[in-house]
């Protein structure tokens, strides 16, 4: 898997497995040995529900979280060794905030800075730079336990960004946000990754992947279970364009064993049929041909969402 | 496919001044509560001097006090045991609930695990911190002792690090506990109330140890507050304080003990924390 190019590997990964000691003594293999060629510059993203095995694949590329078998490396080097020269060049966006909520804003980030070993003066100077590109100068003196989520969560990048990190791992980066926040984030991110920082993701939002992902992943119970562009994943994973047939709740069962055989793939929901089609229109009016007579009728493009739903299922994990 | 890492090797190699950040950090921090720290640490001698070195000592100096206390005055009794009694109440005080919210609350910790820093110098620092705060409450405790005459000879300055020692050797401790509590559940309650406070009061700090009955007497003899006692109490009094030379080796033995296995259990709780 991954591809080869011209560009060196940031992350490559072999059979990597990770389990976990829990109470009562049983052992829980969050991730089941996975291969990944991450290229530098890239934008890269892990798909997958809840207990998916994203974020401990994470915290091991991290290397805050030693792997329990398998060949890592990052940006060459193997992490159980060199852990601390590793961490010196990547940036963490972790899922939940961890800012001193005590401490100003601009003081978080020079804080930050020592911890990289940056001097004091560089510190500061860092931390300007990087309050004006999060837009949070005018809140520069503020505490931190004052800000909105999207201001904290944009400090947050910005204190991972003080030692000008050559990979940024973002673990869930907008979960929580409104719209607005979520788009000023992704502007910020694009612009790192023009910059020619690799960004490394979680998300859970299909639109996020799209936005900002050049490849992504698909994990489901600890395996990689896809792996593409978006688009290769839609075009290898789902049909061109979905029709959506609305009927009263409990009406779309009637209607299933005729539009049957039409299409590859139709799928059932409670008041919907998804008919997985390459000509939504055409698909459309084959139906109505045969006295299908839905409440509405909606032909879309396929998105990830439904490959993401396809590939790991509609029923909640947890 | 080979196993690696059974011990956190992560953690292994060092990041120069990554202890010291950590330290920078805090004191950071603690600028927001610099001038309450301070005072309380000025208010509360002047209290308890006041309260028990004049009131209850006036009592006790005109009773049967002098004779058992080795013809020492109450207040001169006292004095070192109460500044070993605050050096530990900070210690506590910092190890605990403010220590703790960095593991669970503000996830402070796991914050700086991400950068070359490592768990042990994230313990390190922490308890350098915690030192450096439990020193500076020392300090300011000696200089109201001096003020009320109570500070001892020319040797008196000792209570400072005698009393470091016993707080920051309870402190790494405390640091090894927040390290493996996943729920606070109000074990560090449990903690003031049960151990703290009765090891305050039955360590040889308001009256000696030989007041106790026999059968007790162990409960001072395993308490550090007792042999940090025996020692501020020496430093003050010297020979009056009426400590064997032997046995103070022996105390100074069991405090440096007690803070090197704490140490070590806490930058392993740490590790095992943050690392896994």
């Amino acid at each position: 898997m991954g591809r080869p190019g011209d560009r060196p590997s940031v992350i490559t990964a072999r059979g990597l497995r990770k389990s976990f000691e829990v109470k009562g003594g049983a052992t829980v293999e969050a991730v089941r040995g996975i291969d990944l060629e991450v290229p530098a510059g890239q934008a890269f993203g892990f798909l997958g529900p809840n207990g998916a095995g994203k974020s401990s694949t994470m915290r091991m590329i991290a290397c805050v979280s030693p792997r329990t078998s398998g060949e890592l490396r990052i940006l060459g080097r193997d992490p159980a060794v060199d852990g601390v020269a590793i961490r010196a060049r990547l940036g963490v966006v972790p899922q939940q905030d961890n800012l001193d909520e005590e401490l100003s804003v601009r003081e978080n980030l020079f804080v930050y800075g020592r911890y990289f070993g940056l001097p004091r003066a560089r510190c500061w100077q860092r931390a300007d730079e990087l309050l004006e590109f999060a837009q949070l100068t005018e809140k520069s003196g503020a505490k931190v336990e004052n800000l909105s989520g999207g201001m904290k969560r944009r400090l947050t990048i910005a204190r991972s960004l003080m030692n000008e990190p050559e990979v940024l791992l973002l673990d869930e980066p907008t979960t929580g946000l409104d719209p607005q926040a979520r788009h000023v984030l992704w502007d910020r991110l694009f612009r790192l990754k023009q910059q020619g920082v690799t960004l490394i993701l979680t998300t859970h939002y299909m639109d996020e992947a799209e936005q900002l992902c050049d490849r992504l992943v698909v994990m489901d119970g600890g395996v990689l279970v896809a792996e593409g562009s978006p688009a290769e994943l839609i075009a290898g994973y789902s049909t061109r364009e979905v029709l959506e047939l609305r009927f009263v709740p409990g009406e779309q069962t009637a209607a299933e064993p005729l539009v049957a055989g039409l299409v590859e793939r139709v799928e059932t929901l409670p008041d919907r049929l998804l008919l997985y089609t390459p000509d939504g229109d055409r698909t459309l009016a084959e139906v109505t041909e045969r006295g299908v007579r839905p409440v509405s009728a909606l032909v879309r493009r396929s998105t990830l969402e439904d490959v993401f739903l396809h590939l790991t299922g509609r029923s909640l994990v947890d | 496919m080979t196993v690696h890492d059974t011990s956190p090797a992560t953690a292994a190699s060092r990041w120069p001044g990554g202890t010291r950040a950590v330290v920078e950090y805090l004191v950071l921090g603690w600028r927001r509560y610099l001038v309450s720290s301070l005072s309380e640490a000025v208010g509360a001698p002047l209290l308890y001097l006041l309260a028990l070195g004049l009131g209850l000592g006036a009592l006790v100096d005109r009773g049967s006090g002098g004779g058992a206390l080795g013809g020492v005055g109450y207040l001169d009794y006292i004095a070192p045991a109460l500044l070993t009694a605050a050096a530990l109440q900070v210690g506590v005080g910092e190890s605990a609930y403010p220590a703790y919210s960095r593991f669970k609350w503000t996830r402070v910790f796991l914050g700086i695990s991400a950068t070359p820093v490592s768990p042990r110098q994230i313990a390190d620092g922490q308890l350098l911190f915690v030192a450096l705060r439990v020193v500076t409450g020392a300090v300011l405790y000696y200089l109201v002792l001096l003020a009320f005459g109570a500070a001892g000879g020319g040797w008196g300055p000792l209570m400072v690090v005698s009393g470091t020692l016993t707080a920051c050797g309870c402190a790494a401790w405390i640091l090894a506990l927040d390290s493996v509590l996943t729920s606070e559940g109000g074990v560090f309650n449990v903690l003031f109330r049960f151990v703290i406070v009765p090891m305050t009061l039955f360590s040889g700090s308001f009256f000696p140890v030989d007041r106790i009955p026999a059968a007790l007497r162990w409960v001072a003899w395993v308490s550090p507050l007792w042999h940090g006692n025996e020692l501020a109490r020496t430093a003050a009094l010297g020979g009056a304080a009426g400590v064997p030379a032997a046995r103070l080796l022996l105390h100074a033995v069991v405090l440096l003990a007690l803070l090197g296995t704490g140490v070590a259990v806490a930058r392993r709780g740490f590790d095992r924390r943050l690392l896994r």
